[in-house]
């Protein structure tokens, strides 16, 4: 049986930018619409048990980190819902976002920008779970010196500013904040992406030890495969706002079934292979902001055919555990022609 | 519990405190300009004998029973009847001038400061509120402040005075009119520059409560360039004071800011009593200058891309 | 065969407030026309440091103190200011990480490419356009014709960065010095600007010093590698002798934190502490403190140990493995 901890439900987000009063007259009269829309996240469903580590992988552009954000409850989906326990996480009240729970706690990327440089590192640890009144006001010291222990720092540290410390360190500062809210449910914004590699190993060992240590459940977003290999149980591909595949982390790296995931493996550079050609994906990745009509990898994928370019593939089972959005796997080649498709999708 | 530490706890480089070394530094940097230095000295200075004015000064301007007809228009260093030197004169009703500056002085540097003050306070809180909740709020609220910015303040405070009426409080209430939007405008855009980082999406995703957010992680963040702002808004808020006094709309002679004496004195200027105005005129001078020296040099210490 | 560029015993040094900091230090190497250097370290080694140097970017309080620049046989330092500009850009060319050092945002790609052209070169407008598209082909920017005519805002990042390579190739310089240009690109591109340059350095006899963090992209694409650390080289050789058979334990332990060596969820080899601060480094070897086979030795200068074409600076190189 399992216990689904995190159940993000058709999510989808746009961002959009209204023309501004003087663009909005001129709109008006050329009978033009300059609104622009960025189509960050598309109709995304994923599950997260509790204790699992799922890996969110894609590049610039993919909707990656706005996952982690709407989970994290920074923004409100504009379609769909995430459920924390069956709790809605946030929700958009006259235009401004308000975060229903404290179970979720996101560590950014850049550990220089994540610590307000104007607070000594303990009040930055204890503010959460003071303001929210999780610890008595007697503990407060001695909860802030444990988290620092158990991230790897001395509890004197607490009484030091965050330009004291170098990026590793500033990352675990940065981890003891989040672990300080007691939280179900943390999700790592490429978290060990701006990290030095002697450095990342550390923050890397430390991660796996908390989630040895407090059975972690976490949405682990990142760009860097090898990373995401190492330490999640499933992983989720992105491209473009939508999921293309996702599978357990083993079967994924042995056999990737999306054209693209494959892809991506290939252009990867591997250490210790020697020197290879890397004739991976041509192409660039297209804007979220204009994407390609059907499938959003069509324009890059060597396989695809006719109905890749109207139809867009929906995510359907291929496998034990493994999903993948691609009409190659769900029923036949890209290649068939597709009349009644085409009327279907126009429909 | 498990054993945790796999990672040895790692030196931390820089073992000095961060607020003390922070100011160390900021000091040594600041006395990198032996003008600034000399500048924020004639400050302390005019402070100690504005404010001791009582003490310093050999005559009480105010005190009309210590005035005497009879010592009208002495020259600079004349003795009066009062049995001392009149350094630098005295008026047309025998008022003792370094005594009027001196007093002038205080109530124009308590002018400038409260004014400074409430100013800044008011632009916090206008920028804050703008940067940190955008879309329409921004929009009205820093409209306004563009809207004001493009008018002189000058106009602006002889507006409010006309208005308000005269007297020290009205006259701070002009200012603060006339001067908020400067604040304002600085604070929004660096609160904008903040609100964008990391740190403070962290803390909204604790989540903290919007106050708090504001004023301990936003505000403490945007100080910098508004202490620029300030000390430059002081100087300018005497002089636009001493503007607003020699027009005859700001504060009277029973109550000499540095502005009403200069226009006071400025009746005689043609009949050689240069004296009169002069002198007020090179107190005012050093004050505004001495202040914008200070800010400058207070400015290029704070400016990130001087930091190394 | 003369190398493009040898450096000489280069020492850089910065003027801060707690005294002199010495960002490069004494640091030696050579580049064969064709080939690729994978210069490698982590933030605060000195490898960009390196590369401003020999570009001679180093602007105060920064300072070139000592050593010998040789682009084609020729030592630059040694040459008059005007000479040396005339190098720049003509016989050794820079890539930066962020294409827009280099790019003018309020040019057409067309315009500043043929001004780089013209710069050096007394040439028509026309035919400067013409060799900046040729180029743009060089480096695989389909339909580089309407390319020229774009501005760089309207370029993704991948393809500005393809197009500043294409400025730095413009004069065929014998050297190109590439600081960390993929590092801000997606991998897919990186694969795409990776092939081209590997293509370039093999088919255009261009030498390439490429400065980066990341040892599997220097492992799959260069010849030689030199590993810097505190602002020193502590080991070079060739790339596929310093991956397999690193001897310094710094570059040892840089190779096995990487986890794609290791079996998923396992913990990973660690280099303890965080890189030194140039102003206190520790006595001796700098890599003492983190290091796992330091001893008492190594309180003092580490040598240089000649290795069969490897060179590695350590009192205790680790044993060529089996």
């Amino acid at each position: 049986m399992s216990d689904i901890l995190l159940k993000i439900d058709a999510v989808s987000k746009r961002f959009t930018r209204k023309p501004g009063v003087v663009a909005a007259a001129i709109d008006r009269v050329t009978g033009k619409d300059s609104t622009v829309t960025v189509h960050a996240v598309s109709n995304v469903s994923l599950e997260v048990e509790r204790g699992e580590v799922l890996g969110i992988v894609g590049e610039s552009g993919c909707g990656k980190s706005t996952l982690g954000r709407i989970v994290s409850g920074i923004y409100a989906p504009t379609e769909g819902e995430v459920l924390l326990n069956g709790d809605i996480v946030a929700k958009e009240v006259h235009g401004a976002v308000q975060k229903q729970t404290t179970r979720v706690q996101m560590i950014h990327q850049d550990p220089f920008a994540s610590l307000n440089p104007r607070m000594k590192v303990g009040e930055i640890i204890a503010e959460g779970p003071r303001i929210h009144g999780l610890i008595p006001a007697k503990e407060v010291n001695d909860r802030v010196g444990a988290l620092l222990e158990k991230v790897g720092l001395e509890r004197a540290y607490a009484n030091r500013l965050p330009h004291q410390f170098s990026g590793g360190q500033r990352q675990r500062v940065a981890i003891a904040r989040a672990l300080a809210m007691s939280p179900e449910l943390l999700v790592l914004d490429e978290a060990v992406a701006s990290l030095d590699v002697s450095i990342q190993a550390q923050v890397l060992n430390l991660f796996i030890d908390l989630r040895k240590d407090l059975g972690l459940t976490a949405l682990f977003i990142s760009h860097d495969l090898s990373v995401v290999r190492h330490v999640c149980d499933r992983v989720a591909i992105m491209y473009l706002g939508r999921l293309v595949e996702l599978a357990p982390a083993s079967d994924l790296y042995e056999k990737p079934l999306h054209p693209y995931t494959s892809a991506l493996f290939d252009s990867v550079p591997k250490l210790g292979v020697g020197k290879r050609s890397f004739a991976a994906i041509q192409g660039e990745i297209p804007s979220p902001i204009n994407p390609p009509s059907g499938c959003a990898f069509h324009p890059r994928c060597p396989f695809a055919g006719p109905r890749c370019k109207v139809e867009i593939p929906t995510i359907a089972k291929a496998g034990t555990g493994r999903s993948v959005a691609c009409h190659i796997h769900n029923g036949g080649t890209g290649a068939e022609a597709s009349v009644p498709v085409f009327t279907e999708a126009a429909a | 519990m498990a054993e945790i530490s796999t990672t040895p706890p790692v030196q931390v480089e820089n073992p000095l405190e961060g607020r003390v070394e922070r100011l160390r530094n900021f000091c040594s940097d600041f006395s990198q300009s032996k003008v600034a230095l000399a500048a924020l000295a004639v400050i302390i200075a005019l402070f100690a004998v504005s404010f001791g004015a009582p003490i310093f000064s050999p005559q009480d301007p105010y005190d009309l029973a210590m005035l005497d007809w009879m010592d009208a228009f002495l020259e600079p260093g004349s003795e009066g009847s009062g049995g001392y030197i009149h350094i630098l004169g005295t008026d047309n009703v025998g008022r003792d001038m370094l005594s009027a500056i001196f007093y002038g002085l205080r109530t124009s540097f308590m002018i400038g400061l409260s004014a400074g003050a409430l100013a800044l306070l008011v632009g916090i809180c206008v920028g804050l509120t703008a940067a940190y909740f955008g879309g329409k709020i921004e929009a009205v609220l820093m409209r306004v402040v563009d809207l004001q910015l493009s008018m002189p303040a000058i106009l602006l405070a002889l507006v409010m005075i006309s208005i308000l009426g005269q007297g020290i409080m009205q006259i701070i209430m002009a200012l603060v009119v006339a001067q908020y939007a400067y604040f304002a405008r600085t604070t929004n855009g660096a609160a904008k520059v903040e609100r964008s980082k990391d740190y403070i999406e962290a803390a909204r995703s604790t989540p903290l409560p919007t106050h708090r957010v504001l004023f301990r992680h936003l505000l403490p963040n945007v100080m910098p360039p508004l202490i620029v702002v300030a000390t430059v808004q002081v100087a300018s808020a005497i002089a636009l004071e001493a503007t607003l006094s020699f027009l005859g709309v700001g504060l009277p002679l029973t109550e000499p800011s540095l502005g009403s004496l200069i226009s006071n004195g400025f009746k005689y200027i043609h009949s050689d009593r240069y004296w009169l105005s002069i002198y007020p005129g090179i107190g005012l001078m050093i004050a505004v200058i001495a202040i914008n020296l200070v800010g400058d040099q207070v400015r290029k210490v704070l400016d990130p891309r001087n930091s190394r | 065969m003369t190398a493009a560029l040898e450096v000489r015993g280069l020492t850089t040094q910065f003027e801060t407030r707690g005294g002199v900091v010495t960002a490069v230090n004494n640091v030696s190497f050579k580049v064969e026309p064709g080939k690729v250097l994978g210069l490698v370290g982590e933030s605060g080694s000195g490898k960009s440091v390196t590369g401003f140097s020999i570009m001679g970017l180093i602007d105060n309080p920064g300072r070139v103190t000592a050593g010998e620049i040789f682009v084609h046989g020729v030592d630059m330092r040694k040459l008059s200011a005007t000479e040396q500009r005339q190098m720049r850009g003509r016989d050794i060319a820079m890539v930066f990480q962020d294409p827009m050092m280099t790019l003018n945002p309020v040019l057409r790609i067309g315009d500043q490419m043929a001004m780089a052209v013209r710069v050096h070169e007394k040439t028509t407008k026309r035919a400067a356009w013409d060799r900046a598209r040729a180029a743009l082909e060089i480096v695989g920017i389909p339909s580089a014709g309407e390319r020229l005519w774009a501005y760089p805002h309207q370029l993704s990042g991948g393809m500005r960065q393809r197009v500043a390579i294409a400025t730095a190739l413009l004069h065929q310089p014998a050297v190109i010095l590439a600081d960390e240009p993929t590092t801000a690109l997606d991998v897919s591109i990186q694969g795409q600007i990776l092939a081209e340059v590997r293509r370039l350095a093999d088919e255009t006899n261009t030498a390439i010093v490429w400065v980066t963090h990341d040892l599997a992209v220097i492992s799959s694409f260069a010849d030689d590698i030199a590993v810097m650390y505190a602002g020193r080289i502590v080991e070079t050789g060739t790339a596929e002798e310093v991956i397999a058979n690193p001897r310094h334990p710094y570059t040892r332990g840089l190779i096995e934190s990487v986890p794609s060596l290791h079996q998923a969820g396992e913990k990973l080899p660690q280099i303890p502490g965080a890189t030194p601060q140039l102003s206190k480094l520790p006595q001796g070897c700098p890599f003492r403190p983190r290091c796992n086979v330091a001893n008492q030795a190594c309180l003092g200068e580490p040598p240089a140990h000649d290795l069969s074409g490897r060179r590695v600076v350590c009192h205790r190189p680790l044993e060529a493995a089996a």
